[in-house]
């Protein structure tokens, strides 16, 4: 019962508490305004370079923004308690872990995919981009297991944060190698084999691609393969991070260097 | 005024190399766009004109990128740090003060143009070969003058905010679009050519691109010189309003 309230209780104040981005003056021009723009600045470069159709560019730039919220607020899970002095109070704290850090993780899901759902349905309407209603469904659930393997990566990133200062930073590099590696604007099938083989191992490359399945008319079923290893992707990385938070944080206690980082 | 300039672009761009993390950004960051931007043209099959064409777009986006949220936060980080009160007092017009600010952030930004010039010859063969190299030079000199101006003036214009970063950040995406870095204005839609109009980096650019070309690029570098002196203008107005109205509502230090 303890892990449960954790999870959500514990999740939902932390995220009200560490984001400001619930103010309007950063929530609209982040999760509304730079994705629909990303979209256009990209539909447009297409044309000019004459590759591929508007919707190719809509679903890549649309889903790969709910990043943004996965990746910087996941980020934010450390770097925002170490900016308001409660780190060591979060580490010297009793409480389980694991809960404490997917509870966190919970509200940024939400969040990301409501950001890629706006970007796609926004940008859609302005592009006249056709997304017939019967993919919709299908839509959805790729955004979402998109936004669930994000943030698996971005709980990687909360665990170096306990020795990188800067997670803003990291986080846009993350940012970048996922719109240059994981075929949001140029196929995956159309880079060199060493990229191909990178954009295998990162979040959204999966989840990108069974969206531009599903929008060409082809079932949920039929994509599955490429959904479940998305969500796989995202476990690891989630495993990976909350196995580096143990490590980063025991070193920091032994080593004190908790809040010098 | 020259020397005050002159030693504070000096000392901020000392300021702003001292981080590496910041630096690999401000090379990576612009980098990620015009990797991507290189594989969609060579997708296309896009060659010579047309590839040095998006190298030289591409290798500006750096400029403004390194400008358009840090600009915008620049005042609220000296307000943090303390300094922007001294800023206020100084026997300067505050206006003068911020050139060198913006200034340096947009000739860090110069490195990165270098940087992706670089790696489309390197990583993408895409074969530099510019057309009038004294022409260009003073370009990129013009066009990160006036991007520096451009920062200045929001800077200035946000200095009552203290989330203007999201708002700066927010920015740089559009003037990467509607300042024809990649994307011919003409290819814009038509309401959003007056738009373009007034914006320096469009001239730059497309003063850039001239002599890289071998086109004249004088009448673009001329009506970028203008509109970067028209934002020193109204930066001098909305300055000397926004100081005024802190100082009578006794909010620098509280926005």
């Amino acid at each position: 019962m303890n892990s449960l309230r954790l999870f959500f209780v514990g999740g939902l104040i932390s995220y009200r508490a560490l984001f400001g981005w619930l103010s309007p003056w950063i929530l609209i021009p982040t999760f509304l305004f730079a994705p629909l723009f990303q979209i256009f600045l990209f539909v447009y470069i297409g044309r000019t370079a004459g590759v591929s159709d508007d919707r190719f560019f809509l679903i890549g730039n649309a889903v790969v923004n709910a990043a943004v919220p996965c990746l910087f607020a996941m980020g934010n899970t450390i770097g925002g308690e170490r900016n308001a002095g409660t780190l060591p109070l979060l580490i010297a704290s009793p409480a389980k872990r694991v809960p404490l850090f997917l509870g966190r993780a919970l509200p940024v899901i939400l969040n990301g995919f409501l950001v890629a759902v706006f970007a796609l349905v926004v940008g859609a309407l302005l592009l006249r981009v056709d997304l017939p209603p019967a993919t919709w469904g299908g839509i959805a659930v790729a955004i979402a297991a998109c936004s669930i393997s994000c943030t698996g990566l971005g709980l990687l990133g909360a665990a170096v944060a306990l020795r990188v200062r800067e997670t803003a930073v990291m986080s846009n590099i993350v940012l970048g190698t996922l719109i240059v590696f994981a075929g949001v604007n140029v196929p995956v099938g159309a880079m060199p084999g060493w990229m191909q083989g990178v954009a295998q191992w990162l979040p959204m490359t999966h989840g990108i691609h069974a969206t531009h399945d599903l929008a060409a008319g082809r079932s949920l079923g039929s994509v599955s393969g490429a959904l479940l290893t998305e969500l796989l992707l995202g476990a690891f990385y989630a495993t990976l991070g909350l196995a580096l938070l143990r490590w980063l944080e025991w070193e920091s206690r032994a080593r004190a260097t908790l809040d010098t980082a | 005024m020259l020397r005050l300039v002159g030693v504070a672009w000096w000392l901020q761009v000392k300021m702003r190399s001292r981080s590496a993390f910041d630096g690999l950004l401000s090379l990576l960051w612009p980098g990620f766009f015009a990797t991507t931007i290189f594989m969609m043209f060579r997708q296309g099959d896009a060659s010579g004109p047309a590839l040095l064409s998006a190298a030289v777009g591409s290798s500006a986006m750096g400029i403004w990128s390194a400008v358009s949220t840090t600009s915008a936060f620049a005042l609220q980080m000296e307000r943090r740090q303390g300094t922007l009160e001294l800023l206020v007092l100084a026997p300067q017009p505050f206006a003068l003060l911020l050139v060198p600010l913006t200034l340096s952030m947009a000739t860090i930004g110069a490195y990165s143009m270098v940087a992706t010039l670089l790696w489309g010859r390197i990583a993408f063969g895409i074969e530099i070969s510019i057309a009038d190299p004294v022409a260009f030079v003073l370009a990129v000199v013009v066009t990160v003058f006036a991007i520096g101006m451009l920062g200045m003036l929001i800077a200035i214009s946000s200095i009552r905010y203290r989330s203007a970063w999201a708002v700066g950040s927010a920015l740089e995406m559009p003037v990467w679009l509607i300042c024809g870095f990649l994307v011919a204005i003409n290819d814009l839609p038509a309401w959003v050519r007056p738009l373009s109009a007034v914006l320096a980096p469009t001239w730059g650019v497309a003063a850039m691109r001239s002599a890289a070309t071998g086109h004249s690029p004088w009448a673009n570098l001329g009506w970028c010189l203008l509109t970067a002196a028209s934002y020193g203008v109204i930066a001098v107005l909305v300055s000397r309003w926004m100081v005024h109205s802190a100082r009578a509502n006794a909010t620098l230090a509280l926005s």
